[in-house]
């Protein structure tokens, strides 16, 4: 682990550089040892799957006496690893039908699965958030089963409904609203991902973890979801 | 009672300071373009350094003033009229009820800022009026949102007491070569010493590939050994380097995180001669250590009174 100073008012914590749960539990643990303690000299703190970004507030202290600060903390955390926070879980209900899993037939076809089988290994599974980016909410959840990991499209589509929720590799997540990308979509959730009116406006963060709930095409109807 | 548009222009948004504390729900920090130019503005009012004004892209914006009020304009440089007649930029200046602005295309510089004393009254949308078009957030409507034709800014009606102009010495020119200061990155997700080298050696044009995400910079391609980095938080001012060796610099709208490596982070106090550098311009790089420019960006925040208690 590494603390680094990469601009004026901005630290970076480097743990060593790969996807893992383990380095990622220790991100989670570091930075809650700092985000709280610290809260009074930072002004966004990033966790990702390898680093924590931190904008700290030069105004209130050095760049110097706060990477000190960092430091310390990043080492009681690392002694305390035993104790990392409860992680939150959150259920997100999902219809994996074929008007919806644009790419379920692709995936299928590919895997030589099942389009049944390919929704059972993706929803029998708990995902850890490794990331939350590219647009507000949209949360990077690993590890998905290596045989329906898929590529991402070569092609990327013009328009991804909002609540979908596609496949890159051995990732998967759920685009927050419409937007373009390259995911290969295997169904569609009817929440609201990002709620703009609420002080945590999105239903996911970094570190928690998430379960899809596969639901019926009635069911996904009937909790406001579109076709 | 209000500002009327009668002309939005090309691109003319609500902006304050940005929106802080937010990026880890993946919710950029947006805000002024040019800050310094920015923060003027609100300081020749005599405003608290967060208060609501309008940024204008490119010029070509006409309204009409409802109330009387007091203003500033500074920023990119232009012809500026109240009622056809010419005023003077980075000054406070009274205006009257049917009064009209209209602000021509800029003759040099991207972005002015028009503000008014006591701040345009735009109710916050997550802790902040700024505005981010593609996370449809603020803005008038809190939908992210342009400005458009016909639309009325809110501000409270405020007679003239004083006048205020920039001191000489600080304001600003833009055009000609840009040199900027920089530092490097040599962590495990920067760039190697030939790669830094390789980028503040050269010359590059600035692009019109350049929007309030980021600046696409044109140049003799910077090859890297690496195949990209792992995701992680990227600062405002961040210098990637993607496979085809052309940097890109985030700028306010930039996303959260990213993988591209990084060569290095902007000073912060030259991004603004960076976002009004117009496609074609000439923008070199020069190494600094971090502690040399860290009291200088101290000294700033604190003349400007910028504190981020504004955060979520």
């Amino acid at each position: 682990m590494n603390v680094v100073q990469i601009s004026e008012n901005t630290l970076v914590v480097l743990f060593e550089q790969a996807i893992n749960l383990d380095i990622f539990k220790q991100v989670t643990a570091v930075t809650s040892a700092i985000e709280q303690p610290l809260s009074d000299y930072i002004i966004d703190i990033v966790p990702s799957y390898a680093s924590i970004h931190i904008l700290f507030d030069l105004h209130k202290i050095a760049s110097g006496e706060f990477l000190e600060m960092v430091k310390a903390a990043t080492l009681n955390a690392s002694v305390q690893t035993a104790s990392t926070p409860s992680q939150n879980i959150v259920d997100i209900p999902v219809y994996y039908g074929p008007e919806v899993g644009l790419d379920l037939d692709f995936i299928s076809s590919s895997s030589g699965l099942s389009p049944d089988e390919v929704i059972k290994l993706h929803s029998n599974n708990i995902y850890d958030v490794y990331a939350m980016g590219f647009a507000p909410g949209f949360a990077y959840l690993g590890t998905v089963d290596e045989r329906i990991a898929m590529p991402r499209k070569e092609t990327p589509r013009k328009h991804i409904p909002a609540g979908s929720l596609g496949i890159a590799d051995q990732q998967t997540a759920i685009y927050p609203s419409d937007s373009p990308g390259g995911w290969q979509i295997i169904g569609r959730t009817p929440e609201v991902l990002v709620d703009y009116k609420n002080e945590e406006p999105t239903k996911v963060k970094t570190g928690d973890q998430v379960r899809f709930v596969p639901i019926s095409k009635d069911q996904y109807l009937e909790l406001g979801g579109a076709l | 009672m209000s500002l009327q548009i009668i002309n939005p222009g090309f691109l003319t948004q609500v902006q304050d300071y940005g929106r802080y504390g937010l990026q880890k729900y993946g919710i950029t920090n947006s805000g002024p373009m040019d800050e310094h130019a920015f923060l003027w503005a609100n300081q020749l009012l005599g405003n608290e350094f967060n208060a609501a004004q309008l940024e204008i892209c490119m010029g070509g914006f006409a309204a009409r003033f409802e109330l009387d009020a007091v203003i500033s304009v500074c920023g990119a440089e232009g012809n500026i009229t109240i009622n056809h007649q010419k005023i003077e930029m980075w000054k406070s200046i009274a205006v009257k009820a049917g009064d009209e602005i209209r602000v021509d295309a800029f003759s040099s510089g991207l972005y002015a800022y028009l503000a008014i004393k006591g701040g345009f009254t735009v109710e916050h949308h997550l802790h902040s009026a700024a505005t981010v078009m593609r996370e449809k957030l603020g803005g008038l409507n809190h939908d992210g949102q342009k400005l458009a034709n016909k639309e009325r800014v809110l501000y409270r009606e405020c007679c003239y007491d004083f006048s205020m102009r920039i001191p000489p010495e600080f304001k600003p020119e833009y055009g000609g070569k840009v040199e900027i200061r920089f530092i490097p990155n040599y962590s495990e997700t920067g760039c190697s010493e030939s790669v830094i080298q390789a980028f503040s050696e050269q010359e590059f044009i600035v692009t019109p590939e350049i929007n309030r995400m980021g600046y696409r910079l044109k140049g003799e391609a910077i090859h890297s050994d690496s195949k990209g980095i792992i995701s992680q938080g990227i600062s405002v001012g961040a210098i990637q380097l993607p496979k085809d060796g052309q940097p890109i610099v985030l700028m306010k709208d930039r996303q959260t995180i990213g993988g591209y490596p990084q060569i290095g982070c902007v000073a912060y106090l030259d991004l603004a001669k960076l976002s009004q550098s117009t496609p074609g311009s000439k923008v070199s790089f020069m190494p600094v250590k971090v502690g040399a420019i860290e009291s200088e960006l101290r000294t700033y925040l604190s003349f400007f009174n910028v504190s981020y208690s504004i955060r979520a």
